[in-house]
This record gives structure tokens, sequence and C-alpha cells, in this order.
């Protein structure tokens, strides 16, 4: 529940101080620089008075890694009452809706889907749970392209990778809430592609990837995005993308996917590390 | 900044020109997708027919929208002994209920619709004919904006669930900005351009 509080109320500490340098990079007198100059009022007060600082507190995912033999059926039943009680105490909004019936469920949890859990194994006796909460506007404009596609003259390559990127951010424009972050998969299936898009985005802004040269590509198409001028909230800006995150996945010969998962500026992410009889927030 | 007192007459909503921070006053009613598709489809497009019920509703929501303005908000709402209580309300994306504004404008005489990301071409020529302006809020800024509800006067169609329900606000010095006027001006439309040029120059480059 605490992991859930906190998730939704405490934008990260990253995100906060991208948000406060894109705000003094605007320009004075701007919507742009007005719009971020109430987000970090929002994050501000959302976190004093511990409200869920977007009322669209998503789809919650959790990330859980759990020691090797655990049986995961006990995480599950905790994960799910745990997220009843943040709806009834108005952390979370009740998104949970029947796509047959219509009827809301009216606490999140509904399925499979509400909420996403995926576990993973690891030889420590620590239990890890990464919780992310995404709205459904950026979710909406997140999308997968198939290389080559010659709409966008893009190939089977860096630069294709690099385009399709840029299309997605420019034709979201205004509606996922930039400046955002775009988590990317190159490769996989389609299943595979969007759930490792949307994981890339666990990542902390500024931590650099593993190899060097995607380092590099992050940061230029970070910048490329950035000079379409879309601007906070579509308002026209300097800042649409506070950061790139990039993740490559094996692939089928014949397939080449590009997927692109947008978050909006609220990116919701907080990690709980389960040892012995402690746990601790990072 | 200037301050707006719902519900709007035609001059006012005429002299709003795109880039202008408001504060709004008055009442709102919260719409969004199952919404605009219920009035759309029971009260214009009259593809279902209406229960009793939805036409009590239906001429309550008449009078708050004469004049005044519509919400894209699915907001959180506590109910406690003393009533509702907001605690977040930021804007939804609106663009989703472009294929209804512009028909639900002319019949209510919606002044203001508020939400984020803009809205297409056909809201864009209602807030002409209307005449009727776009008000964008800030995404996500939701603490913010429920700070500016000071009471929670109605609510109608609670069984398509709390963020689908249709809220009657009062809302105090709620925040603003112009984005398309009732003169067929859009910064959507301004932006969107002029990032499709500098796209298609990347992408060739």
């Amino acid at each position: 529940m605490e992991l859930i509080r906190l998730t939704a109320t405490d934008l990260p500490g990253d995100v906060e101080e991208a948000l406060r340098q894109a705000w003094e990079r605007e320009e004075e007198g701007s919507p742009a620089k007005s719009a971020l100059m109430t987000i970090l009022e929002n994050v501000k007060m959302a976190r004093k008075d511990s409200l869920p600082l977007c009322q669209d507190t998503g789809v919650a995912t959790f990330y859980v890694t759990l020691p090797h033999r655990l049986p995961s059926g006990p995480v599950v039943d905790l994960i799910r009452k745990a997220v009843r009680e943040a709806t009834r105490l108005s952390y979370l909004r009740p998104n949970a809706v029947d796509s047959l019936t219509e009827v809301n469920t009216s606490d999140n949890v509904g399925g499979e889907t509400f909420p996403v859990l995926e576990f993973a194994y690891h030889e420590k006796p620590s239990i890890v749970v990464d919780l992310l909460l995404k709205g459904g506007g950026c979710e909406n404009v997140s999308a997968q392209y198939t290389l080559p596609d010659m709409s966008l003259k893009a190939e089977r390559d860096m630069e294709g990778v690099k385009k399709s990127i840029l299309h997605a951010v420019f034709r979201a424009q205004g509606n996922g809430c930039p400046p955002g972050i775009v988590g990317v998969a190159v490769g996989g299936d389609r299943a595979k592609g969007y759930g490792a898009a949307k994981k890339a985005l666990l990542r902390k802004i500024g931590e650099k990837p593993e190899k060097e040269e995607v380092a590099i590509w992050e940061e230029e198409i970070r910048k490329e995005a950035n000079r379409l001028g879309i601007g906070p909230m579509g308002f026209g800006g300097r800042t649409t993308l506070l950061g790139v995150h990039l993740d490559f996945l094996h692939r089928h010969p014949a397939s080449f996917f590009v997927s692109v998962s947008y978050m909006c500026w609220a990116c919701r992410r907080r990690r709980l590390i389960w040892e012995g009889e402690r746990g601790a927030f990072v | 900044m200037k301050t707006i007192v719902l519900p709007l007459n035609e001059a006012a909503v005429k002299a709003l020109k795109v880039g202008e921070v408001v504060l709004l006053q008055g009442k709102i009613v919260t719409a969004r997708d199952r919404a605009h598709k219920w009035l759309y489809e029971t009260f214009i497009g009259k593809k279902t027919p209406p229960s009793p019920e939805d036409l009590v509703a239906y001429e309550r929501i008449k009078m708050c929208l004469a004049g005044g303005a519509i919400y894209h908000c699915g907001p959180i709402v506590k109910e406690s002994k003393d009533g509702w209580e907001v605690i977040a309300a930021g804007p939804t994306t609106s663009e989703r209920e472009e294929p209804y504004e512009a028909p639900i404008m002319q019949h209510f005489s919606v002044r203001a619709v508020i939400g984020k990301g803009g809205m297409g071409k056909g809201t864009l020529r209602a807030c002409q004919e209307v005449p009727a302006v776009y008000l964008h809020a800030v995404g996500g800024a939701a603490v913010v904006a429920a700070k500016k509800v000071k009471r929670v006067l109605e609510v109608f169609k609670l069984n398509f669930g709390m963020p689908e329900a249709m809220w009657v606000f009062e809302v105090e010095d709620f925040p603003a900005i112009v984005t398309m006027d009732a003169q067929g001006e859009s910064l959507h439309e301004e932006v969107f351009r002029h990032s499709e040029a500098l796209f298609c120059k990347l992408i060739s480059g």
C-alpha cells in the first residue's frame, strides 16, 4: 500500500529536476513556461498533501522479482489487496472497465490486466517490486513501427529507428502530456516489444545505458525531438522530451519492430526492496 | 490574466483570444468519452431512446450547459458524510471527443470546452459558429485544479463509473489558457504545422 501511495503522490527526484531544468530553458512569459510552473507547483502540493499528482493513475504495473523457488501466488494476492485499499483511500482512481459490459469494477481489480503483474526471478534472497503508474493519454499515443517504413523513409538501421521515434513524438503533439519520456524497444515480437519499451521507462533520467554508443543515440534523438518545437503541453517550446531510453531485443530476421512507449511528464515510478524483515523504497 | 464568469455571453466569448490566460468562476460540467457518446446518441443523433431518468438528467444538464463549460476530466472524487470531495481533477485528452463535440456544442450552446491537447477542425468551426472557445488546462496538474473546485453541485450518470460520470463543479479561479478562439485561431494548428515542417526536414535530411 505504501508503495502505491508513494508512487502516486511523490514524483521521483530525477523527473522533478529534469522538469525544473526544462522550466529554466523556456522563454519568459511563454505558455510553455507557465505550464511548467504549474506542473512544478502541482508536484510540490501533491507531495506535501499526499494526494495523487494526476487524477489518471493509469493501469498500475508491477514488476516483481522474486528469489528462485518462491511462489508468486501470495504476492499476487497481496498486491491485489493493496490496490483495492489504495483505491478505497483515493490514491488510485478506479480505472478497470469491463470491455464487454462497460462496467467499472470500482476497485481497480479486473482479470489479468488490472493490475498488470510481471514476474521475474533472481538468485538473491530479496524481493524487488517496481511500480509504474502510466496514464491513458500517453498510452494512447504510444506506437509501433514495422521497418522498413517508406512513408517515413525509415530503413532497418539506427536512422530508421530515429525517424520512427521522431514520428511518434510528432504525431503525439500535446496529447501525451509533454515534456515526456520515451521508452523504446528495437526488435522483439510485437508483444515483447511494447512490453520492453514500457519497462525501459523504469530507468532514471540521466542514468546511462550500458553501451556508450546507445547513450550517444539516446542523446541525439532527444535533441532532435526537442527541435520539433512541440514543447510543454504542445504549446510550442524548447522541451518536448526529457529523456529517450532505448532497449534492444533479439528479433526474427523477417521482423524489425520499433516500439515506442510514450510517458507523460508525470513519470510515476518507485522501487521497493524487501530483504528479510525490512522493506526500503528506492 | 482575465477573470471569466460562467455562463458566458456572446460578446464575452468573442473577446477572448488565443494565448490569453483566464481564471474561470462558476459552474463547469465534466464529460468524457462515455458522457459524450451518451449525450450525442441519446439526445442529438437519437440512436438510443432515453430512459425516464435520462430525460430528468437531460433537463438539468441543459441548464448547466447553456452558455456554460464542458470539462474533459475524469476526476478522483471521495464521498464523505459532508458530500463529495474532489481529490484530483486535471484534464483528459480532448481529441477523443472530436466526433461528438461540435454537435454537442451546438445543441447545448456550450461556450467553453476545457481539456488538453486541443481539438480538430469540427470543434474549431463550432467555436466560430456557437461562438465558443477551447480552453487548455495543464495536463497532469490535478491537485492544482482540484483545489479550485469549491463544491460538487450535482452528479449525473454515476453508473458510468467515477471517471466517466458527469460531475457539476463550482470553481473559483480555475486557470486555463485560450488555445482555440471564436475567430477560428488555433494554437494547436499552428504548432502542428510548424512541427510538421521541421519533422519533414529531419526525416529527409
